[in-house]
């Protein structure tokens, strides 16, 4: 079934910055999705679009439609779409720092009705992240940047969201705890069917954990397929995997070169 | 003890107690800072406020003074409530100047109000706490004041308990904290602005009464809330810790000036000594001794 379902939508910023435009993707309930793309190209904004965040911070949906369940939202605020199942996990690890660690749980369980259930939710965070379970007591700005990560994925489990949206979760961390946390992101998906919309720039780490892949570029959707068959694709091996034909390495920069002169849609 | 020393001593305890109350009152300031980014220019207004309908209700109806404090507080929650509503949210996204001059504005409107019912002489609070002086060891104190020092504690402990324990206190603190992510989590920030308000307006309430019953009340009640801004600066004005701490602070060194240099300079030092500290803190530490540390991850 779809879960979710972004229709040929288009946003503007401040009333003049048009930033996407005819963007549409679909997610279907159970799977993991990755949303990759270049700085800029409007992964962000795409979340924010579909959070209902856009509205804090003067972006607006002014054409298109998103539907969640069937029902469309994109006119509706950011809490009534927290309450219907969506949560997004900020970009940059956003925790609340003079809050400590379980206040940061509790604060992201504000919709949940008893504080038993809150209780409940909090174990299964710790259990999925013990690190953080040892440091509940200290101030979330105090916590490695790892930590950051893991809490405020936790964050977004107290919800027990339908779908939760993961904006950069690898970003500034090292190669090692990237990999525990992205095969945390697959527990989770797998052990709460938690559906997963996820943005990333390491689109090698991002293809082996879900089940589909979108690639954005300029605001709009540029190719969208199977993660088999977009890690097959020779553009994508080559601007986003960073392989060429041989399979060896490419450095960022002859990327950034490469991708000057041949875009995605031409 | 010395005559000196007791002499002393008398001045902090008695600074103490209206340090306690400007504590509660900076508070309430402290909290619409913190949620909303507002500086509340009305919050000594909500004080006369306050004191002025506890006192109409008690000798317009001679009900009780536990009643009468009750009413209070539900008359307090209602002003905030309705204040934030009418005045500050259709002002939300509007430069802070804008919002700023709003507050002067409902602060002159709401002194014009209390003038229009109850006039500008003093009205005394009927006795409600036993006004015998009890000493101890040489330094006297007046029961009021210990009650009024009681009350005082007491709110800022319901209120610290609130914020540290509750899920709305802690739904509070993540929004101050940052709003964005707040809302992410389906914090209605509109919901949060309004129990600002509102705590506001019954700690200032609650901190007229106290005041009222020591002092009496009139009109200049509400310079009461200008004394709160060198507390609040003392303390760092996003500090709730700050507040208190400030409050009892100004309190305490008001008194001792003017207890001391009052002579030298003809009376009224008191009135200006807060004013002069919070000039010298402005100086020295321009974002008070407990202001905002962005924290450094080591
Ligand atoms: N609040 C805003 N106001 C105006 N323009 C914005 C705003 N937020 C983003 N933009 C612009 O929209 C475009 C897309 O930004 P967005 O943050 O969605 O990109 P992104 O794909 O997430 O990039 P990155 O990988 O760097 O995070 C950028 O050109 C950016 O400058
Ligand atoms: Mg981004």
């Amino acid at each position: 079934m779809t879960l979710l379902n972004v229709n040929n939508i288009e946003v503007i910023y401040n009333d003049v910055i048009l930033v996407l435009k005819g963007m549409s993707l679909s997610v279907e309930e159970g799977q993991i999705v990755s949303l990759l793309g270049a700085n800029g190209a409007g992964k962000t904004t795409t979340l924010k679009a579909i959070s209902g965040l856009l509205n804090t911070e003067e972006g607006e949906v002014t054409d298109g439609v998103i539907e969640f369940e069937g029902e469309p939202i994109h006119h509706l605020d950011p809490e009534e779409i927290v309450r219907r199942g969506i949560f997004q996990v900020m970009e940059g690890r956003r925790v609340f720092e003079d809050l400590n660690v379980e206040e940061n749980l509790v604060a992201a369980g504000h919709l949940q009705k008893s504080r038993k259930k809150i209780k409940e939710r909090q174990e299964l965070v710790f259990s999925y992240f013990p690190r953080i379970k040892e440091r509940r007591n200290v101030l979330a700005g105090y916590l490695s940047g790892g930590e950051q990560q893991m809490l405020v994925i936790g964050r977004a489990l107290m919800a027990q969201p339908k779908l939760m949206l993961l904006d950069e979760p690898s970003l500034g961390l090292s190669p090692l705890l990237v990999g525990e946390i992205f095969h945390i992101i697959k527990q989770i998906n797998e052990e709460q069917r938690t559906t997963i919309l996820l943005v990333e720039q390491n689109a090698r780490l991002a293809l082996t954990i879900s089940d589909y892949g979108y690639i954005m570029e300029n605001g709009r959707i540029v190719l969208d397929d199977t993660v088999e068959r977009l890690r097959d694709n020779e553009d994508v091996k080559r601007f986003y995997l960073g392989l060429t034909e041989v399979g060896t390495k490419r450095s960022y920069r002859d990327v950034k070169h490469y991708k000057r002169r041949k875009r995605w849609l031409t | 003890m010395s005559s000196e020393l007791l002499h002393f001593l008398q001045l902090v305890v008695t600074g103490l107690v209206i340090g306690s109350v400007y504590a509660l009152v900076a508070l309430g300031f402290v909290l619409i800072y913190k949620a909303t980014s507002v500086i509340n220019f009305a919050q000594g207004e909500f004080v006369l406020v306050g004191a002025y309908i506890c006192l109409d209700v008690i000798v317009r109806f001679q009900i009780p003074f536990v009643w009468a404090f009750c009413l209070t507080l539900g008359f307090s929650v209602l002003l905030g409530l309705l204040v934030e509503r009418l005045m500050l949210r259709p002002l939300i996204g509007e430069p802070i100047i804008t919002v700023i001059m709003v507050t002067i504005g409902l602060a002159t409107v709401l002194k014009s109000i209390v003038t229009l019912f109850w006039g500008t002489q003093i009205r005394v609070f009927p006795q409600i706490f036993p006004q015998e002086p009890l000493e101890f060891h040489g330094i006297v104190v007046s029961e009021v004041y210990l009650w009024t020092f009681g009350f005082a504690l007491l709110f800022m402990a319901v209120f610290a308990l609130f914020f540290k324990y509750s899920r709305a206190g802690i739904a509070m603190r993540a929004t101050a904290a940052d709003q964005q992510v707040a809302q992410s989590m389906g914090i209605s920030v509109k919901r949060i602005f309004a129990i600002s308000w509102c705590i506001a307006a019954v700690v200032s309430g609650v901190g007229g009464i106290l005041i009222g019953n020591i002092n009496g009340i009139n009109i200049t009640l509400a310079d009461f809330g200008l004394k709160v801004f060198p507390a609040v600066i003392l303390g760092g004005l996003d500090s709730i810790i700050g507040a208190i701490i400030g409050g009892l602070t100004v309190g305490i060194l008001e008194n001792l000036m003017g207890g001391y240099l009052d002579m030298y300079f003809g009376g009224g030092v008191k009135e200006v000594a807060p004013f002069f500290v919070l000039v010298v803190i402005l100086m020295i530490k321009p974002y008070g001794l407990f202001g905002t540390v962005e924290i450094e991850r080591v």
